[in-house]
């Protein structure tokens, strides 16, 4: 029964990062609207951005919500849905949040050194 | 005058098997274990299914009607088959998710087993010697363990169960909802190794909430409300260290 207590935490990371990803998706999308509707090009969106280290914090929270979040779920989905185990998932789960990590730190870094 | 009939399709045979057709009079306040009671003492004594006390506390026989697992003694034809509407036309299956010994009857061992996993035993922590706990009846725990106590282990829940149809190991909402009275039972010394066999992915934490269960229950209990306590107390334990 030692696996229950991973198990059970990593359950309660799937739900405090789907919290915290509740927030993150409604700036990002409030903020997109907003810049949309202000007529701004993507230049000056990057220009306000790009270089602002709150927007460096809150993108870096997103993306590490995402990379714990979205493995978690996609395991379940797994587990459900076909025949592999949990223990095979293992792998499966952290390439996952390898790839999103990867990915998300890539566009992240990437925008703050456009305005750095 | 001329007797009424309802078309009776029934389940007939193991995992792999057919519906067999029976017309069967149509009797006011008729219950669908009346039915399946009619068709096998009239007109196939080879039918099995099981029953025990026809009164809604044995637990013993449900089985699918129409589609949804239903306790039988206790469920009127007119409601899940109105002579309008459906066409009257009843549709008597065993129980999903657990395995057909035959025609109607289910095997429960699965059922009973993971019920004993899910630390279902009351552990005592005093002895007969001692006094009598007290405990209050508005005590907020024991309202919550009040809450889930009337099961009567029909299985209902558990055919009803999208996870346990996909996650074989499941431990399911009856014995998950029977954890959950005993972790507020204030007299219960199991604590720990209940909240261990509970957590974790064939327990609680698996439960979509989808509320089959709390919508199906013949005793109107809420398991899925219950599987949500044991989420809250298994994360408090695991960041506690207890579990």
């Amino acid at each position: 029964m030692a696996s229950a207590r991973a198990e059970i935490l990593e359950w309660f990371v799937q739900r405090v990062t789907g919290a915290i990803l509740a927030v993150c998706v409604l700036v990002h999308l409030a903020v997109i609207v907003y810049a949309v509707q202000g007529g701004v090009t993507s230049k000056e969106i990057v220009g306000r951005v790009g270089g602002s280290v709150p927007w460096l914090v809150f993108y870096s929270v997103f993306v590490v919500a995402v990379a714990l979040h979205a493995p978690a779920g996609l395991r379940n989905i797994l587990r459900e849905h076909t025949s592999l185990g949990r223990r095979q998932t293992h792998w499966i789960m952290a390439a996952v949040c390898l790839v999103i990590l990867w990915m998300g730190f890539r566009a992240v870094i990437g925008l703050y050194g456009l305005g750095a | 005058m001329s007797e009424q009939t309802i078309t009776v399709d029934i389940w007939r045979g193991k995992e792999e098997g057919g519906f067999q057709t029976f017309q069967v009079p149509r009797l006011a306040s008729q219950t669908v274990l009346d039915i399946v009671t009619y068709v096998q003492r009239n007109l196939d004594p080879g039918l099995s299914y099981r029953f025990a006390c026809r009164v809604g506390v044995c637990g013993s026989c449900a089985m699918t009607v129409n589609g949804k697992p239903r306790w039988t003694c206790r469920t009127h034809v007119d409601k899940v088959a109105p002579e309008t509407g459906s066409g009257g036309k009843l549709t008597i299956q065993p129980l999903k998710n657990l395995p057909v010994i035959r025609d109607l009857a289910v095997d429960m061992t699965e059922f009973f087993e993971k019920w004993t996993r899910a630390g279902g035993q009351f552990v005592p922590t005093k002895t007969r010697n001692d006094d009598f706990a007290e405990v209050s009846p508005n005590d907020p725990a024991r309202k919550q363990a009040s809450a889930g106590i009337e099961c009567i282990n029909c299985g209902v829940c558990y055919s009803a169960c999208d996870t346990v149809a996909w996650l074989g190991d499941y431990l399911g909402p009856a014995a998950l909802n029977r954890a959950w009275t005993l972790v507020n039972d204030a007299r219960d010394g199991g604590q720990k190794a209940r909240l261990q066999a509970v957590g974790g992915s064939s327990g609680c934490q698996s439960c979509h909430s989808h509320q089959s269960c709390h919508e199906l229950c013949p005793k109107h209990l809420n398991p899925t409300a219950s599987i949500a306590g044991l989420k809250r107390a298994t994360v408090k334990a695991a960041l506690k260290g207890d579990i």
